[in-house]
């Protein structure tokens, strides 16, 4: 396991800067989430770690030394796709044993044979070893994918939104099983998403990205409770942040042209006369969509809240976040 | 405008047995959630209401008339599909005005119509642009454009969300619920995503193996499930069962877990010695210093607002919803309280629930 560094890294495809001088240190055993929406730069950074992809400029270290003129393998990092890709033809043993067979690892097989059995376990899938890889479900196949990248032991993993294609319960399951893996392996992980869920629960940094920079770089809580702009603020959260122009509750912070509210940012009961407009009972959380004039807010009641479409209600900013008009945070 | 009324509708395929007995009521205006695993059946229960499948036996009522054994084209509804079929070499016009086009709807009529429907969806604007270049959202709308011109009397959606990412499928569920609040059309819509359901039904029903679990509103399905099935689908995480040895008395108000005894609400049932499950929610578990009921902690999640707190109990593992600003380290054996009147007890033999004082009167499908 190794320290990762970018420096300036840049790249281009076409008239489309996919990367505009991202610098960033993932540490040695960090678990560093990229957020962002699609076209961000997530993927393109991995890739480039990778070694898929050549930058224009700027320069990539892993452990110390810049690799920029290795060949992937060389590089000796794991990377997981969101697409399964496995050998449709092998058993799901030969496919999880395969990277260890490469020349470059040249394993014992009975190590091999132990390596595969302890990653199985891990994924839930010993019963699946000697089946082929076509007889698997879906979720199935993608825990294969992280498997074979699980069984070695890389400088660092990268993994490409490797949950997105499982159900909702065993996305949760293989949450909790890869921070377990990265504790226990104490392993470095590149981890690229758009599911704010896995950022926040998995990661020990978190760095945001937005049309190809890098916007803030911290641990999840900095990210979601001192965010350095809308854009950040707006990727964290459910419901999510709202955000209405700087003067709605009457005096505005000076210099601000919006102000964000966050459920735990808004006092129910006190102030300003809103109106019920949707109750969305989600069960453990209910959600109250208001309308105060002009202005839609979303927040939180109790799970059993009486309130109903129509009612009357009085809502107060508690320490309110503060925006200017390029979206900057004032402080 | 339609009340469907579903009556011991069933649907066999050979051997196969995809829908036993459905008995459900969606009413005039609701937006009503068919919700299960893949395979359960909501899907085949879809399309019998829509006449795409004819039903080996049971009942289809739409506004009291029993349509069961009618084709499609005499039920006046309108389908949406998951993958959006759109006529490809047709721009957008073309294809909200075809369903309309292909029944001989005079011009006029056919061209204030589809204005209509796309200042209702907000796509005025790209009505003469070819569907090829569209962005996934625009090309669901186009969809649902085609759905609501002809006016239907309920609209059925199978999954129609399911091949969005997770930020734009959001946005998407509140443009279709703020649109069904704007049109108070039946709509009748498959999926196995518990969190869309409770975000946007009215009403849902939770379907395994064929067979409806439960029947009734989101929340009443969350806090009182029916069956173990219900409690482990819906809720995320789901809710905490902890499997136990044990009886209990009409009257009692707690069961006894290995030496401790658990408050419950008032049971309302008997039952001899036998394996059961005490199942509670993860927002209903406290940690405390005390409590005579005890884990250890495993793992723990940060999410903004709360943290999921996970532990090693006597009786199984645990969740807990804690707010993030409670301390939890890894390791830590703490004392665990549950909120009684929200417990739930459940025959693990049977998955069914057994009444109690809190779950009394909620319809149990």
């Amino acid at each position: 396991m190794a320290e990762v560094s970018l420096d300036g890294l840049s790249k281009s495809f076409g008239a489309t800067k996919a990367l505009q001088a991202v610098s960033m240190t993932i540490p040695d055993g960090a678990f560093v989430v990229l957020l962002g929406p699609t076209g961000a730069g997530k993927t393109t950074t991995l890739r480039l770690i990778a070694g898929l992809e050549t930058p224009d400029a700027g320069d990539i270290h892993i452990g110390g030394a810049s690799v920029l003129r290795d060949t992937p393998a060389q590089r000796d990092v794991a990377m997981v796709f969101q697409q399964y890709s496995l050998y449709p033809h092998l058993t799901v043993r030969e496919n999880l044993a395969f990277p260890l067979r490469s020349p470059m690892i040249a394993m014992p097989e009975d190590q091999i044979a132990k390596q595969v059995e302890k990653v199985a376990e891990v994924l839930r899938i010993p019963h699946k070893l000697d089946g082929k890889a076509t007889q698997l479900s879906g979720g199935e196949m993608q825990r294969v994918s992280i498997g074979r990248a699980l069984v070695r032991n890389p400088r660092i993993y990268l993994m490409d939104e490797p949950l997105s294609s499982l159900d909702a319960k065993l996305r949760a399951d293989l949450r909790i099983e890869l921070k377990r893996i990265h504790a226990e392996l104490s392993a470095t992980f590149l981890y690229v998403t758009h599911d704010q869920i896995e950022a926040m629960t998995m990661a020990t940094h978190v760095g945001v990205l937005d049309a190809g920079r890098l916007v803030q770089f911290g641990t999840p809580r900095t990210i979601y409770e001192d965010p350095v702009s809308t854009y950040v603020a707006s990727r964290l959260g459910q419901p999510r942040m709202t955000l209405l122009p700087a003067d709605a509750f009457g005096n505005a912070r000076a210099g601000a042209t919006r102000i964000g509210l966050r459920p735990e940012n808004i006092v129910l009961g006190q102030g300003q006369p809103a109106t019920v407009r949707r109750v969305e009972r989600l069960g453990d959380q209910t959600r109250l969509h208001l309308t105060m004039g002009p202005h839609e807010i979303i927040t939180l009641a109790d799970a059993h809240t009486p309130l109903g479409p129509g009612d009357a209600v009085e809502i107060r900013p508690e320490n309110p976040l503060w925006f200017d008009a390029s979206g900057d945070r004032i402080r | 405008m339609a009340e469907i009324v579903i009556r011991n509708l069933r649907k066999e395929f050979g051997a196969f047995t995809a829908v036993q007995g459905s008995t459900f009521t969606i009413r005039d205006g609701e937006f009503f959630m068919l919700l299960g695993p893949s395979g359960c059946g909501k899907t085949t229960t879809l399309r019998m209401i829509a006449g795409l499948e004819l039903p080996t036996s049971g009942e289809i009522l739409i506004d009291g008339e029993d349509v069961s054994q009618r084709p499609a084209s005499q039920r006046d509804i309108a389908m949406v599909f998951q993958m959006f079929a759109l006529y490809p070499h047709m721009n957008v016009r073309k294809n909200i005005s075809y369903p309309l086009v292909s029944q001989g709807v005079p011009k006029a009529q056919v061209h204030a119509k589809v204005a209509e429907v796309a200042r209702i969806l907000g796509i005025t604007d790209i009505l003469d642009k070819p569907v090829g270049g569209l962005s996934g959202g625009d090309r669901q709308r186009v969809a649902l454009g085609r759905a609501i011109v002809r006016n239907p009397k309920a609209f059925m959606m199978d999954e129609p969300l399911g091949a969005l990412d997770a930020e734009f499928r959001e946005h998407m569920s509140e443009e279709l619920r703020a649109l069904h609040d704007r049109m108070g059309a039946t709509t009748v819509y498959v999926t196995h995503d518990q969190l869309e359901a409770m975000q946007m039904g009215d009403k849902i029903v939770v379907m395994n193996h064929g067979v409806v679990e439960q029947f009734g509103k989101p929340q009443d399905i969350y806090d009182h499930p029916a069956t173990m099935f219900v409690a482990d689908f819906i809720g995320s995480p789901s809710m905490n069962m902890l499997r136990f040895e044990g009886s209990f008395r009409r009257g009692d108000r707690s069961v006894i877990l290995g030496d401790t005894p658990i408050a419950t609400p008032e049971i309302l049932d008997n039952a001899s010695p036998r394996p059961l499950v005490l199942g509670v929610r993860p927002e209903h578990v406290s940690l405390t210093d005390g409590g005579a009921y005890r884990g250890q902690i495993l793992a723990t999640e940060y999410l903004g607002t709360t943290q999921i707190v996970t532990l090693a109990a006597p009786h199984g593992t645990i969740k807990v919803r804690a707010p993030a600003s409670q301390i939890a380290r890894v390791g830590e054996a703490v004392g665990l309280d549950f909120r009684a009147s929200t417990v739930a007890i459940f025959d693990a033999g049977t998955g069914r629930a057994f009444a109690t004082a809190a779950n009394a009167g909620v319809h149990h499908g």
